[in-house]
């Protein structure tokens, strides 16, 4: 049985109580303390900015070119936080309750609680950066309401967010390396955690311009690596998006938890053609003003404009009159899902559904739903080649975030002490579904304003490492990574990478995707291993790997993702229950809904790794509910 | 319109340059049936899939988020960067915008501050150093008043966004005669200049990433205003007379001095 290490105490003071009797390390000492953190993201980037602002040393690894460009700057709706500015019935408790609900009873009380109550920590702190949120006219700071909240605490900079609260996490972020607490190391990429006795001493990552192998040793390593989302092939994540970081602790000891719970966001742009290399998001903020609909007749050919009120199905509308269009992301995305599958769907596909702006503008006019969506109608109307103001919007649900992550303790520490995991990477607050706006919320929350307080007992307690990059350890590490790349650059087949990422996508999608049902399930799990046997042998990798080679990087990642792919249609078997964005068939209430079963599943499924040949071990961590109760989730 | 008909064949003269100090050169490659729904970049995709299967190397570009935010894509597109559409990054402009037969020159960011690492892949690492010297506001987390306390103008801050919606991409630089940095420097300085909370550092900081910009071998503004003709966010160029500003200013207060 797991210990999430849960403090005693009222929910509401489990935090505070926290924070006031951990033990701390005296400011003197913490430049004695080299911490590690891979992944500048939001979750990532703060973490590294204020460990070092308290005074350890970090050092902060990411793939792409700079710190700014991580993933999280692609957000595009909001950060939620419960200030209570609209004086609309918000609170701590109310956000709290918003998120276990929407997250469908699947997530810890006392993390989502702290959350809640960091949140307004977050605003206050990105104001102070710099952050020009969007603000009334009075200069009063502006909110809306967003997917899945009967309240408006949703702050944002235009539909580009994630980009403006990335990019005051990178200010901070510059402002440590520019006075040298920070050491940056961009274009690398982990390959290996080295754990020795017991404890992380450090990471080996590529240095992806010149290929080589570098050994970092540290106090404490801190994961920030984002989400398993591109396990899909197409996905709204970026290209070097990926498991590896991840993956590998789970091999070196970390368990992963709830590896099934993926969110299949509901406003994506369409499939087109083969060719396609990603899925574009348009923000959920969309269905505040857009009513979805398809064509009551499917034979209906009619421009949509055309066709009047009566042959349109409102289908959301109907089926929830009280959230309407903004039912949360699961629901609604399983219910296009649905009226596709019944034929109902529209585009060329058949696999779309509309998104319709006619009402709004009617009643606000053009300009102010440019002011609020200009910049998503454009990149709509560039991706597509049609004008959303005259024409509906098509979109259907692509994956986008993923719940699942490294199991992590109360202190968003891994199984493997020293190794911490943050944002995305880890599988703590969101359940088995995440609400609108909140994923922003919880990488900074994690990275401003918790690790900076939960590292300290670790390294309190277990003083500094005395390993370093000259250990054996160190040294196999590095050649064993060096093996495997040259192994990868000895099979000389006839697929590329990207051929057989596709292919592995495809089961995903069909087998792993929206609903799953046992008999698809274990027959994803057969064809992913024909799959990565294939992969083994017949790979092809071109160039060296002492040069900068992204056919190289992208083989290292889809190997990677063979194997996690595997993990999740296990991770989905296990789970005879419906719940959030984990739909079983099977499992479905009279109208369709997830079933849950809390007598049996209301427990994280965390998996241990046991070997290339062997099935992983399951631990689970039962998950108990003193202040809310559990209910059919309803938003008609 | 069948799928057929909206594929094109195009001839691409590729900058192919193995390493920083070796010598590039334009390669032809022949791309046959793209389809004009594809981005610039699965166009490349596309051919490098055909060069690997060949046990050729593909042609390296920079690339992440491919919906036009993260800032890492760019290249020389027929002598401009990003290419030919307006308020565009490369991953967001379409085929669809050339034609069959087409011959389109792709060359890398070209400037003294960026050297070419590999093909159309240059190293952008002096635009972080310029943020590294002073674009920031000196607030370590914990500290911060509520968010509420003090009211900003919608007009300002509808400014400081536009200025803040910067990608760092570096298009700004590839475009300018003089490879000057000006447009991305004025972007941070004044998005912290025009908002209460920049303001009590504005000085140092005008002064410092200025400077900073200098010493990375970026050149000075003539006023061609070709930044602001690529810039994939259209950045104003009214940024840099808001820079210059807040540099004289810094330049008469002795605290900087």
């Amino acid at each position: 049985m797991l210990d999430g290490k849960i403090p005693a105490g009222p929910l509401e003071q489990k935090w505070d109580t926290y924070r006031s009797t951990v033990k701390l390390v005296n400011p003197a000492n913490k430049r004695k303390y080299n911490i590690i953190v891979v992944g500048t993201g939001l979750a990532g980037g703060a973490a590294a900015a204020t460990l070092a602002e308290l005074g350890y040393n970090v050092k902060n690894f990411c793939i792409q070119d700079s710190p700014r460009r991580a993933h999280s700057i692609a957000a595009q709706g909001g950060i939620n936080a419960a200030k209570n500015y609209p004086n609309d019935g918000d609170s701590i408790w109310r956000l709290f309750h918003d998120t276990i609900k929407g997250g469908d009873y699947r997530s810890r009380e006392a993390n989502v609680y702290r959350l809640a109550q960091v949140s307004n920590n977050i605003i206050d702190q990105c104001v102070a950066q710099g952050v020009p949120f969007a603000r009334d006219y009075g200069g009063l700071l502006a909110n809306r309401s967003f997917g899945g909240a009967q309240v408006s605490r949703t702050f944002y900079a235009r539909g580009q967010t994630g980009q403006q609260l990335l990019l005051g996490a990178y200010s901070s972020l510059s402002r440590q390396i520019g006075m040298g607490k920070v050491q940056m190391f961009p274009r690398r990429e982990l390959v290996d955690l080295v754990v020795v006795d017991g404890r992380t001493r450090g990471v080996v990552v590529r240095n992806l311009v010149n290929g080589k192998l570098e050994s970092h040793a540290g106090d404490a390593v801190i994961l920030a690596t984002g989400g398993y989302g591109n396990v899909f092939f197409l996905s709204t994540n970026a290209v070097s998006c990926n498991v590896g970081a991840a993956f590998n602790a789970y091999k070196k000891g970390a368990y992963f938890a709830n590896p099934c719970y993926t969110q299949i966001h509901p406003t994506c742009i369409p499939v087109s053609g083969t060719h396609q290399s990603k899925l574009t998001l348009m923000s959920e903020s969309l269905r505040n003003d857009g009513r979805v609909w398809v064509p009551k007749d499917p034979s209906d050919k009619r421009n949509p404009a055309d066709i009047p009120e009566s042959g349109r199905y409102y289908y959301l509308e109907e089926k929830y009159p009280s959230f309407g269009n903004l039912v949360p992301r699961d629901v609604a995305s399983r219910n296009a899902k649905e009226v596709c599958d019944r034929g109902l769907g529209v585009s060329a596909t058949r696999y779309a559904v509309y998104l319709d702006f006619s009402d709004a503008i009617k009643r606000d006019g053009k300009d102010a739903i440019a002011k609020k969506y200009g910049n998503l109608f454009d990149m709509y109307h560039n991706i597509m080649d049609d004008n959303p103001y005259d024409t509906p919007m098509m979109i259907y649900p692509a994956t986008h975030y993923t719940m699942g992550g490294l199991w992590v303790d109360y202190e968003l520490q891994t199984t493997i002490p020293g190794c911490f995991a943050l944002g995305e990477a880890n599988f703590s607050d969101h359940g088995a579904n995440r609400l609108g706006a909140s994923a922003l919320m919880q990488g900074l929350a994690d990275g401003y304003f918790v690790i900076p307080y939960t590292i300290a007992p670790f390294l309190a307690k277990n003083g500094n490492s005395d390993i370093k990059e000259n250990h054996p350890a160190f040294k196999e590490a590095e050649k064993s990574a060096d093996s495997y790349v040259k192994k990868l650059l000895s099979i000389n087949g006839n697929q590329t990478a990207g051929e057989i990422h596709r292919k592995l996508g495809q089961i995903i999608w069909d087998y792993v995707g929206m609903a799953r049902n046992n008999k698809g399930l274990k027959k994803a799990i057969e064809m992913i291993k024909d799959l990565k046997e294939q992969f083994w042998s017949s790979v092809t990798v071109p160039g060296s790997d002492r040069d900068f080679n992204f056919a190289l990087q992208k083989a290292m990642r889809v190997a990677d993702f063979l194997e996690f792919g595997e993990l999740m249609a296990v991770d989905a078997l296990h789970r005879q229950e419906s719940c959030g964005g984990h739909l079983n068939e099977a499992f479905q209430t009279d109208e369709g809904e997830a079933r849950r079963d809390d007598e049996n599943y209301s427990h994280v499924a965390a998996w241990e790794y046991k070997g290339q040949e062997n099935e992983p071990a399951f631990h689970k961590e039962p998950l108990v509910f003193e202040n809310v109760e559990l209910t059919q989730r309803s938003y008609k | 319109m069948t799928t057929e008909e909206k594929n094109i064949n195009i001839t691409l003269k590729v900058w192919r340059q193995k390493s920083p100090d070796v010598k590039g050169r334009l390669e032809t490659i022949e791309a046959r049936d793209i389809s004009t729904d594809m981005s610039f970049l699965e166009m490349l995709d596309t051919i490098n899939e055909g060069l690997i299967i060949q046990s050729k190397e593909p042609i390296e570009f920079d690339n992440d988020c491919r919906e036009g935010i993260c800032g890492m894509c760019g290249a020389v597109v027929d002598g401009i960067p990003h290419g030919p559409e307006s308020a565009m990054t490369l991953c967001q402009l379409h085929m669809r915008k050339f034609k069959n037969e087409d011959i389109i020159f792709v060359e890398p960011w070209r400037a003294r501050a960026f050297p070419i690492i590999k093909d159309l892949i240059v190293d952008r690492s002096a635009l972080d150093k310029i943020i590294q010297s002073g674009g920031f506001v000196s607030i370590a987390a914990g500290g911060a008043p509520d968010a509420n306390s003090i009211p900003i103008s919608q007009d300002i801050a509808e400014k400081a966004m536009d200025a803040a919606a910067c990608i760092g991409c570096g298009a700004c630089v590839a475009a300018c005669p003089n490879a000057s940095a000006m447009l991305f420097v004025s972007a941070k300085i004044s998005q912290l200049a025009l908002l209460p909370q920049g303001k009590p550092e504005a000085a140092q900081r005008a002064w410092n990433m200025v400077n900073t910009m200098d010493d990375c071998g970026f050149g000075n503004c003539t006023n061609e205003k070709e930044c602001e003709a690529v810039c994939p966010k259209k950045i104003s160029i009214v940024n840099i007379a808001r820079m210059n500003r807040e540099f004289f200013k810094s330049g008469f207060a002795s605290q900087v001095l």
